[in-house]
Order: structure tokens, then sequence, then C-alpha cells
């Protein structure tokens, strides 16, 4: 009685599968501190490792396969494209497959992904960077944008601190900027165990007390564990540090990074999305977020 | 928008024809409760149904799916097995619709996610109209009737459905009935929105969601999350029983012996004591109150902000579900400052 034409089945368009690993080469491994190794990668796709680009701030999904996937920050700068350098902790089930990888072994990434730096907004002025602990692994894209557009940017302030010499990520690389005579570097350590330690020896808040800095015209980008921001926040709001000139890097569990499976929100913002780079003043009207 | 109607004696001459569009869905009786699922004879089809135990949401994001397999030599390649199976749900109610209207948007944006949007689109919807329950409130949450996200919608007038055309695929579907709808009268039109008037006033449950985000903040302190955690049992039935929770987690599987495997995601819930843990053993909601404050505050709040009303249907299945009778409705009017209000 009735005849039907046949219903085109519509087919998912696969190839922008958001979802989708790209394979990507192992080409170095370089141990920056215990458990925390500086992983570079670069696209298979030669194509796609040319053209890939990120805002500092931005992070990925990275897959190991069989054990996962997990958000990380991207450590290098998008003005030395062509490879990712991924700072990578060694403490859950993805990254401790990581560790058991080889140069030249596969990994899958995805992204880049998150709001990174605000760059359009932080032109033109001063940028303080404040990283205590592992902090320095989301600021580090940051600051090699900023030197690599030395002209962009009015006074760069770095502060770091870590426990010891040897906990410092980055610590070659920081102490060669720390002649730079373009970069105001205070680095610092609570402790010198070994002694022959040539910088500060202090709590990383200490450093507020070297340096002079003009709030209205400076962007402050803080990263480290929760003790770092309180005492952090605390100098900054001392020198009435406008709120939503602090900026802030957030990690939070995440299963996609596109703002679908629900993990990373804090309050109603998703760190995938709306993060995970934040103003202080998001901080404070999210009640969830530090 | 296309206005018919469908005398209630054609209607299995009408599902016949629909089969032919793809495998007929409808809500079965099943102990006691009603489920969406595949018919094996229209018979089985109870279209006077209250709810379903789980929501549309199965047919979209199912409880577990594989992503991608991976191979070592391969990498990750797709998994499409079934995505382009053709369905029919028969007899949709409209807040169920409405919730796929609310997860449509999820599922796109910037990210499609191609299985969700996949699945959506080789999936007919035809809805039909139902008498609210003592669970139900989804006039409060405006989502008593759907505008769109439907290619046919059922609204019995008693002879007859008048039929509301959503879609061209719905229309399809009318056109390859031959003569079996017809014409509506103004006397049809009349009985459509006395009975629409009728069901509007039927609502024994109500909450007020005008400036309740605010309210929200207002009590994000409030002792209510402390009583509701002691209260709750962190068992997430809620969430797998909301139409518009998608919350899910993604692992990977690997084949025992080898180095290949597959991705998979499923359902997942904020009330899980792992759903913001972090590698290293941080955890941004420990506490059974602080889990169930953020699922209230997400869904009537924080959505509200990000897509402009709450996620949240009123279908009143997170009420049947809790085995402790948290019963959203009661939280709300109390976070409002409402006592005694009707339930039960």
């Amino acid at each position: 009685m009735f005849q039907v034409a046949e219903v085109p089945t519509y087919q998912p368009v696969l190839n922008r599968n958001p979802y989708q690993p790209q394979m990507a080469r192992i080409v170095r491994i370089y141990k920056m501190v215990e458990d925390n190794y500086l992983f570079t990668v670069r696209f298979l796709d030669d194509q796609l490792a040319a053209t890939f680009r990120h805002l500092p701030g931005q992070f990925v999904m990275l897959s190991v396969p069989g054990a996962g996937e997990a958000p990380i920050s991207i450590s290098s700068s998008p003005s030395r494209p062509g490879v990712l350098e991924l700072c990578v902790r060694r403490v859950g089930r993805v990254t401790n497959a990581l560790y058991r990888l080889k140069t030249n072994e596969l990994v899958g990434v995805r992204g880049p992904y998150g709001n990174g730096f605000p760059i359009q907004r932080l032109i033109g002025n001063d940028l303080l960077f404040a990283a205590g602990g592992l902090g320095m692994a989301p600021l580090r894209s940051l600051l090699w944008y900023a030197l690599d557009n030395r002209e962009k940017f009015k006074r760069i302030i770095l502060m770091c601190g870590s426990r010891q010499p040897a906990d410092m990520l980055f610590r070659e690389e920081l102490l060669s900027l720390a002649d730079r005579p373009d970069l105001e570097c205070l680095l610092t350590v609570d402790a010198d165990p070994s002694g022959g330690w040539g910088h500060y020896l202090a709590l990383l808040p200490k450093l507020f007390d070297y340096v002079t800095i003009d709030p209205s015209r400076t962007y402050a980008a803080v990263c480290g564990p929760p003790v770092v921001y309180r005492f952090i926040l605390e100098r900054l709001l001392a020198l009435d540090f406008p709120k939503d000139r602090i900026l802030m890097s957030l990690e939070r569990r995440m299963k996609c990074g596109i703002g679908k499976c629900g993990h990373c929100s804090v309050g109603y913002k998703y760190t995938c999305l709306q993060g995970p780079i934040f103003t202080y003043w998001d901080a404070i009207n999210l009640p969830e977020m530090i | 928008m296309k206005v018919l109607k469908l005398p209630k004696e054609k209607l299995d001459l009408f599902v016949s024809v629909v089969q032919q569009f793809g495998e007929v869905h409808a809500p079965v009786r099943q102990n006691g409760n009603y489920v969406f699922r595949r018919l094996d004879r229209w018979s089985e089809a109870c279209l006077d149904y209250s709810r379903t135990i789980l929501p549309l949401k199965k047919y979209f994001l199912p409880p577990r799916e594989a992503l991608f397999r991976y191979r070592p030599a391969d990498g990750y390649v797709p998994a499409v097995e079934g995505l382009d199976k053709r369905i029919v749900l028969f007899g949709v109610h409209a807040c169920d619709a409405y919730a796929l209207n609310i997860l449509d948007r999820v599922f796109s944006g910037k990210y499609d996610d191609p299985c969700y949007q996949a699945r959506r689109r080789n999936t007919a919807v035809i809805g039909i109209d139902c008498r609210p329950d003592d669970r139900c409130f989804c006039r409060s949450m405006r989502a008593d009737f759907v505008d769109r996200g439907f290619d046919l919608f059922l609204y019995d007038i008693g002879e007859y459905y008048q039929t509301l055309v959503g879609t061209a695929l719905g229309d399809d579907m009318v056109l390859a009935t031959g003569p079996l709808f017809e014409p509506v009268t103004q006397q049809d039109i009349d009985e459509y929105k006395r009975r629409s008037s009728i069901k509007r006033q039927a609502f024994r449950l109500d909450v007020e969601i005008r400036d309740l985000p605010e309210i929200f903040e207002m009590e994000y302190q409030s002792e209510i999350w402390d009583e509701l955690g002691e209260k709750c049992l962190s068992c997430g039935s809620c969430s797998m029983v909301c139409p518009t929770c998608y919350c899910f987690d993604v692992f990977d599987d690997v084949e025992l012996g080898s180095r290949a495997g597959e991705r998979a995601r499923q359902w997942d819930s904020c009330l899980f004591a792992s759903h913001a843990l972090v590698a290293g053993g941080e955890n941004f909601r420990r506490g059974r109150a602080r889990r169930i404050k953020f699922r209230y505050y997400h869904k009537q709040r924080g959505f509200v902000a990000e897509y402009g009303r709450p996620s949240c249907v009123g279908c009143g299945r997170c009420i049947a579900a809790c085995p402790v009778q948290i019963n959203i409705s009661e939280v709300i009017n109390r976070l409002r400052g409402i006592h005694n209000v009707p339930s039960r």
C-alpha cells in the first residue's frame, strides 16, 4: 500500500571528530626534576606539525595508548612551532604509562584546548610571572612568547621559587635567563642544602620586597600549589592589584577537553572552555575555584 | 507548522508506514514500570504511560560506547558501528523531547560530538501528549510543551490525534501514509485548546525558577546542603535517570595480551566520589554535601549562565529513583523559603 523511498542515513564527519587523537612521536625526553620530565613531541603528519598553533596557557589532551588520556599544559611557546614541549609530572595512570615510553615511541595528541592567556589584553603592559613549585609548567609558554615578542611588552618580571635548587623546574634555562638585561629574573629557593646557589634564599612571596611593581600597568600570571596562591595573592592584593589583572592557571579532572564530559566544572564554568586561565575576579565569583 | 489530524483507529496503519522509516521503539510496560525499547509488535506499545525508567539519552549517549579502537599500527580508529541505524522513537513526551533539545546544545557548539549528532540525525521523534502525575513539574520548568525537536507530535483530542508536523521527515511520514491524515477543523482546534488548558491546571507540583540562580548564589552556604549531604547516598541514580545529565567518563580498555584496545566512554555522575578527583589525590569535591550541592548548582544555576535555562525539564524521574526520597521540588521550595508545599 505504502512505498517509501529509501531515507538517506546521516554519516558522521569523522575527519572532524574532536575526540580524534593525532599520533605524535616523542622526540626528546629531558629529565628536569625527579618525576618531572619534559617530553618533546612532534606530530607524525608533517603538515600538522608545521601548522599546529596554540596560545600560551592552552593545553592538549595527551593519549598514552592503552592507559588513557590526560590534560597536559603546553610548556612551549607558539613562537617556536614545530614541536610541542609537555612538562609532565608522574602522578597518575596515564603519566606513569608515559614515563615507561622511550624516545621515538608514539603518543596521541589532540587540541589545543582552553582559553589561554588573553594576549591582546596583555600587550603593552608589564608582565609579572609568579611561579611556585611546578607552576612554571603552564607559565613557561607565556614567558617565552613574551621574550620572543619582547617589543610588545614593557617590563617583564619573573619570580620563581622552589624548595631547593634541585627541585626547580626548568632550572638551567631560568638560570641562563638571569643575566638577560630585558628581564627582571628573581629566582629563589627555600633552602640550599648543597650550597652554591647564587640567587635568593627566601620564600617566594618575599621577592615582592625586592622589586617595585606598578599594578595599574601590570598583569600578574600566577601558578603554584594552594599555599603559593594564598601568599602571592596576599602580596598582590596588598599592592592594590586589580582583581582582573591577576591571572591564574587551574587544573581539574578532564575527560574530553571540549566542554562535554562535565568533570572540569568549577562552580558553573568549565575549566576546559572558559579556563584554564581565570582571573582572580572569576575565582572569587566561582565558589569552588580555590 | 503544518497541523493535521489522524483518526485514532488508523494509528496501527500509520505505525506500519512509520516502520519503513526505521526500527520503531516505544514505551512498553515492564515489571510495573515503563521502558523505551524496540517493539516486536505494535500491541506491546503503551502510549498512555507516566514516565520510562531511563530517558531517551540512552539512544544518543549510550550508557557505554566505544569511541575508538586502538592498534599500534593504525593509531586511534573511530568506532562507527551502529551510528547509521535508523530508529523511530514513538510516543515521546514533551519533557523528554525538550531534554533532547537541551542535550543538542551541549553536544554541538564549537565542538560537535559526532557520535551523538549521527544518532540524533538518524533517529526520528514522534511525540505524544500526556497527563501530569504527582511527580511531574515540567510546567514549572517550561518543558510541558515543545515547539521543535520532534518530527511529529500527536495531541489527543478525543477521536483524533491532532498532529503537529515539525520537520520535513515528519512531513514525508505523513505523505507516505496517503490519505490517513485529515485537515483540522475549528472545532478540533478548540478541543485542543480546551484540553491544553485542563492539562496546565492538572499539575500538583510547582517550583518557581524565576531568579532561582540568584537564590542559589545567596544560599550557597545554606545548611540545607549539609542536611542533603547527610541524607544522600551518592548512588548517582538521579544522574542516571536524568534526561539532561550528560557527564561521561572516558577510559581505555586494553585487550589482554596485546597492545591493542578500545577507548570507551560511559555515563558518570557528579555524585560519585571520583568525579572531581585528579591524579595525585586532590579531590575538589570530597564530601557528599559538596557533591549534591554541585549537582543542584550546576543544573539550576550554572547551566542557566551557560545555556539560558536550567538543565532540568521537570520529568520527575529523580524523585522516582531516589532511594532516600530526596525530592527536587522540596529542595528548591525550601531554598526559596516556601514550606508546606503540596507533594504526594
